[in-house]
Formats: structure tokens, sequence, C-alpha cells
């Protein structure tokens, strides 16, 4: 009996307790229900109830597209209704930013530092519009007959809308099989929603860097959702709709922490099996880890600088491009910088945003002027650390007056002050200042701005995911610039390092002399005791 | 000339605790200043990992350890006493280069002189607790929101971290004089081979004290 007194002690002792701390310590596997009912459903593709191809009222050679909206309507009863109050239609959202009071602004309104804005360029910059004829400010927002259905709901690829037409289609010989489109309309495509997103700014990934048209040929190793050896997803699969309402904001233009799309929409806010990865969820976006890098295929416009604009060769305007292709000069729109595989940079963000507006005075003693900033910090509860482009711009404002200017760019004859056709800034200052109905000073210079894109796009595979010590490390980490809380790994405390440091010097040092002082001590006494 | 008589110094727990904890302390020190971005090894996540696993396996200890110093009544080894303070200060200053004796005898009862007592009832109510609760804070601490997280509301990393921090660089520094510190025993090995046997070669007269109730210097002669 009693030599099993020992082993059983042990046990009991030693070997049960850790036991049981393992086992209370042991992580619980991830919660992947929902993800794993989205991937079961997923390959189920909506089919439609009906054939479109059948309808009588779609039967017409159709001349006028307002009539192909009238035809929808006349089944979908109410859906007009719904875009009419949708962001997509009106380019503007209700929203309240502190300090401003409610406020109706989007792409209808805001400057940017792209082409400075859409205002007095309509009859161009509609042709992203989901309506027909915006192309001054006598535009009928009210008219549901306004409305173009086909540029979202075309199943066909062929449905496309005129350059410079104010968002109406190509018609006529030229123009696309109706009948066949009308036929086959459904759920939008990933084409649908590229046409706009994916060529924002004037081309192809010009603007985002995480949008392009590459995503809907590309692997995985792009993106790992719309991947076509993957998941091949959908937009809308994510951006789901409701009343026409879609999920997601882009905060160059939106404002409010509303309708937003997350990741942990399906992947829940603990999806990893590492707590301590769960719990850089609380502080961290996904996106900033898994979106290590954008602008994976083709690359994206990070500088444009107007003042380089209206230089002519031969007294015509005239293009450079890089070895890639990439335009990086052109005199109708100044100099470009262009970047491929580019790492995002990072920002805290609470889901608000304020925006520059055209009213609001420019402070020329600050380095750069923000036109869209995005709100967080790390002391608020809300923030996270988000990926973002920032697009640094250097774009027109009155030196007298101290406001950013609308250019008046585009217009389809010459004469009328576009600076796309006649390359002379005064006059397209002038007109875009007067379309707008603001004063102009006649004075102008350029001045830098930046823009800060949200990068939710392009997700990585997870072995490509950002690793540890690209943040966790002293100097030149992904998160360097965010300076408003300590990171272990990147931060510590000077004086405790360099104190500490010296402690454990002058306790070898310590050591070390009074080792050698016994060992002379010793010797010498050996030296006396032989003598 | 003083006789020596072996004596059983060191019980079994009292050596798998010190050997256990020597050992963690030094994994914790190694992976905590790869986490502080000193050197890289084993690399960030191991380093963290084994960190982690290597705090929790020395709480365990500690919880033991301190079951085991009350029920034995070892705490008492640990009391202070200015006693031959001064006479210890001056042994390792100047009597031990001229081989003057140790002016604390050890004894089963009394294994630490006065300067020990103080150094070690440092670390066990200063030092140790300091680097435990600040590194559990660290572990639990969370930024200031829920999510499906279990959470220590504390606004900021930065104290905590910086507590530990200074803590990892004092500990370190008595384990580089600890160490050293072994060889100043009766012999230079005679130290190291009690931790590790459990048995040391004690001066004879004071062992017999050992019948004696213990109070901390009892029985001890001052001898230059």
């Amino acid at each position: 009996m009693n030599k099993f007194t020992k082993p059983i002690t042990f046990f009991l002792a030693i070997v049960a307790p850790l036991l049981i701390v393992t086992l209370v310590l042991r992580q619980p596997a991830p919660d992947n229900s929902l993800l794993d009912r989205v991937r079961a459903e997923h390959p189920e593709r909506h089919k439609s109830a009906v054939d479109h191809s059948k309808f009588e009222v779609l039967q017409k050679d159709f001349t006028n597209p307002h009539e192909i909206t009238a035809a929808c309507l006349s089944c979908h009863t109410g859906r007009g209704e719904e875009l009419m109050h949708s962001a997509h239609f009106n380019w503007e959202r209700e929203a309240f930013i502190p300090g401003r009071g409610v406020t109706y602004l989007g792409k209808k309104n805001l400057i940017n530092n792209f082409c400075t804005g859409v205002q007095s360029n309509e009859g161009s910059c509609m042709k992203c519009h989901a309506g027909y004829g915006w192309s001054d400010t006598t535009f009928d927002f009210k008219n549901p007959y306004n409305i173009d259905c086909l540029v979202c709901h075309d199943n066909t690829g062929t449905y496309k809308k005129a350059s410079g037409g104010s968002g109406y289609p190509v018609m006529g010989h030229n123009g696309p099989d109706f009948k066949a489109i009308t036929a086959s309309v459904g759920f939008p495509k990933s084409e649908n929603c590229g046409t706009c997103h994916f060529e924002g700014g004037g081309g192809n990934n010009v603007k985002h860097g995480d949008l392009e048209l590459a995503l809907l040929t590309a692997g995985r190793d792009v993106d790992v959702h719309m991947g076509v050896d993957g998941m091949n997803m959908e937009c809308v699969d994510c951006h789901t709709a409701d009343n026409h309402v879609m999920k997601g904001r882009y905060y160059g233009v939106s404002s409010t922490n509303t309708q937003r799309l997350h990741c942990e929409d399906c992947h829940t806010s603990v999806p990893h099996t590492e707590s301590i990865l769960n719990e850089h969820s609380i502080k961290v976006a996904c996106q900033t880890c898994h979106i290590p890098v954008y602008a994976k295929v083709n690359a994206t416009k990070m500088y444009w600088d107007w003042s380089t604009a209206t230089r002519k060769k031969d007294g015509k305007g005239y293009e450079t491009l890089d070895k890639d292709g990439n335009v990086v000069y052109t005199s109708i729109k100044g100099d470009f910088v262009w970047e491929k595989f580019v790492k995002p940079e990072y920002l805290w963000f609470n889901g608000t945003a304020d925006h520059h507006l055209i009213t609001d005075k420019v402070d020329t003693t600050l380095t750069f002027i923000r036109l869209n900033t995005m709100n967080g910090e790390y002391s608020d509860r809300n923030s996270k650390i988000v990926p973002v482009k920032v697009h640094r711009g250097k774009q027109p404002y009155d030196t007298h007056n101290l406001t950013l200017i609308q250019a008046k760019l585009w217009d389809s004859e010459p004469g009328k002050g576009a600076l796309w056709v006649d390359l002379d800034w005064e006059k397209s200052l002038e007109e875009g200042m007067k379309y707008v109905n603001l004063p102009y000073s006649g004075h102008y210079d350029f001045i830098d701005t930046r823009m800060y894109l949200p990068v939710n796009h392009m997700v990585s595979p997870k072995t490509e995911v950002v690793t540890c010590r690209e943040c966790h490390t002293r100097t030149n980490g992904r998160l360097a610039g965010l300076t408003d809380f300590y990171m272990p790994g990147r931060d510590r405390n000077r004086f405790v390092d360099i104190a500490g440091q010296l402690m454990l010097l002058l306790s070898f040092l310590g050591a070390a002399s009074h080792a050698a002082l016994r060992y002379h001590a010793a010797r010498k006494r050996n030296t006396t005791a032989n003598h | 000339m003083t006789k020596y008589k072996k004596a059983y110094v060191y019980k079994g727990f009292e050596r798998f605790w010190h050997w256990n904890q020597a050992l963690l302390i030094f994994i914790l020190a190694f992976t905590g200043f790869e986490i502080h971005s000193s050197y890289t090894f084993l690399g960030f996540a191991n380093a963290v990992k084994v960190h982690n696993l290597a705090a929790w396996g020395l709480i365990i200890l500690i919880v033991f350890a301190i079951f085991w110093h009350f029920t034995t009544g070892e705490w008492k080894q640990y009391i202070p006493t200015t006693k031959n303070l001064k006479a210890q200060a001056e042994f390792y200053l100047f009597g031990i280069f001229r081989n003057a004796p140790h002016p604390t005898k050890k004894t089963v009862i009394s294994k630490l002189n006065p300067l020990q007592r103080l150094v070690y009832l440092g670390l066990k109510i200063l030092f140790i607790p300091v680097m435990v609760v600040s590194g559990l804070l660290y572990m639990f601490y969370r930024y200031p929101q829920g999510n499906n997280i279990e959470i220590i509301n504390i606004g900021n990393l930065e104290v905590i971290a910086i507590v530990h921090t200074a803590g990892a660089f004092i500990l370190l520094s008595f384990v580089l004089v600890h160490l050293y510190l072994i060889t100043t025993g009766h012999t230079l090995t005679s130290n190291l081979k009690a931790m590790i046997t459990g048995w040391e070669e004690l001066e004879e007269e004071v062992a017999e004290e050992e019948k004696k109730p213990a109070f901390p210097g009892k029985g001890e002669k001052e001898q230059g």
C-alpha cells in the first residue's frame, strides 16, 4: 500500500491540477456555423421565378430608355419609389455630423481630389448615375422614369451608357439588343457594379485600388471571396440590399456609422482558434491583418497633381505613359503617380466621417487639407484600426476667398470653359464656380489635399496575412504612425530600458570584479602558505 | 578547526520548486525580452505563446510553494533580522577575501543569512507578486470594449507594460548576482551541490542547536 502513496500523491498534487488548469484554459473552437451556412447556400444561385422574355410589355423596339423604366415599373410597382430614396440615385444622404448638424452630402456636392467634383461636369460624370438625363441642376429626382434599371440589372453584359451622355445609354444602330437585355434581367452581377465602382476616377482601379476589373477573373490569391478558383462570390453576396438600399459604405462620401457591412456579419467577432488573435479584433479591424497589400494586379493612382495640367506640346495637349501603360502625365489632368502592391496606411476609425465642404475655408498654414476626415482614436471604444488608401492630390483653391474650387472639366463643345476641351485654367475655374453659385476671386493656386479611402477588398488567403512582427516592431512597423497607445514590441520606456540595462551591466561587473578579487586573494594566500 | 557534518537542508519539494522556478524564470526572461523586441529568436507569436505558458506554469508552482511554506512553517526562514546584517555585508565586502569564516552559521532551521532573508523576502512579497499581478493584467487586460470577450477595463497598457519590464530587469539582475553567489559557500560548489542533492556539510556545533526553538539568528556566534 505504502509504495503507491507517492505516485498517488504526485498525481493528485501535481498532475491532476495541471490537467484541470489545461482543460479550463483550453480554447473553444471558433463557431463557424454562420460561415458554413453561407458556404452551403452560396452555390444555390437565385433563379428568377418568371421568364421576362414572355412579358408583352417588353416586346417592343425601345427607342427611349425612359420607356424601358416605365415598362419595368408597370409590374415592379413601388421599386421606383425605393430607388428614389437610395444613394445610388440621389448621390447624397441625410446625415447628422457633429458641428455641422443635419447635412445632405454625397457625390452630388462634395469636393474630391480626383476630378474635383461632379458639379458642372454632369454630362460626363453621370455615365455612372443610375439614372437618365442628369445633365445639370434641373434634373428631376422625383420622376421615377428617370431611373436607369438596366445599368444594375442587365445580365447580358451588353448594356453600356454613352460617354458624355448624361447617363443615357447608346441606342439605335450602335446600341445593344434591348429585347435580349430586358428578357434576361436579374440580380446585379459583379460586372454591373464594376462598371462604376471599378472604374471610378476615370479608369480601371484609379480610385479605390482594391476594386478593379481583375477581380472578375483573378484567383483567390487576389481576393479570397471573389477568386474564380474559390467561392467566386458576387458583390451582392455580401453587399445585400433591403428595398434597394445596399449595405456598405464608402467614407469618401458617407458620414455615419450606419448601413455598414462587416466581415463579422459572416465570420463572427471571434473567428480565430487562438484567443489572442480574437482579442485583437476588439481594436483591430479584420481588414488590417487580412489585406496586407492592395492593387495586386493593376496599379492604382496614389497622387494627382492638377497644377501641371494645361501644358502643351506644339500647341496641343499630350500624354505620357509609363512602361506599364499607365498615364503619368496628361495635359487635361496633370501628373499622376501610380503604385502596385501598395501597403495600406492605417487609421483609427469609428465609422463616422466629416468632409471638407466647398464652402469651408482652407487653412493654408496646414501642410495639407483633409478632404474627408475619418474619425477615431485609441481611447474611443468604438474605434478600430483600419487600413486606408491615402490619395494625395494638389488641386486648385481660391487664394483670396480661401476655398477649394470646383473646376469645370467637361463640355460637349469648345469655348464653354471646360478644361479638358480648352486647356484654360482661368476659364475652367470661373465657369465651375459660377455653376455652383459660389464666389470666385479670380486668384487661384494649388494646395495639397488628402483623401482617405478605406481598403476593404482584395482580402488575401490566410497564409499571407500580416505577421505579428510587421506591427510589433521597434521601427518602421505598419502601425508606426499610430502613436496614441502602447504596443508591445514597438513601444518601450527609454528610461526603464536604459536603467535596466545599466543595472544588469553593473550586476555583472560587480560579480566579475568580486570574483577576480577573490581569485587574486586566494592565490596570494596560497603563495604565502607555501613559503 | 570546525567540524562538519552532513545535513539534509533542502527537502524534495523545495528543490523541485527551486529548479522549476529557475527554469521558468529563465524561459520567461528569454521570451519576454524577445516580445520586448530586444532580439529575435523564436518569432514574436511563438515567444508570446511560450511566455504565456511558462507564466501559467510559474503561477501554479507559486501556488504550491505558498502552500508548502505555510504547512511546513518554512516561511519563518524569511523573517527579516538586523542581527549580523552588518557583519554579513562586511563579510562579502572584506572577509571573503581573507578567507574569513561566514559570520552566520547555516542550520536546517535557519538556512538564510540576514542579507538573504531580506533579499528573498523582497522577492517573495514584492518583486514576484508585482510580476505576477502585472503579468496577469497584461494577459487579461482588455481594451475598453465588450465584444464577446470577458473584460477588465483598463484604459491603457502602458503602465502595466512598463512595470512588467522594469520588474523583469530587476529579476534578471537578481539572477545574475544569485548565480555568482552560488560560489561563495563553504567551498565553491557546496551551495550548488546542496541545492541539487539536498545535502550539505554544516558546521557540527551548529547542527546540534537544531533541538532548540527556532529564532532568527539564535545561537549564532559572531566570529572574525
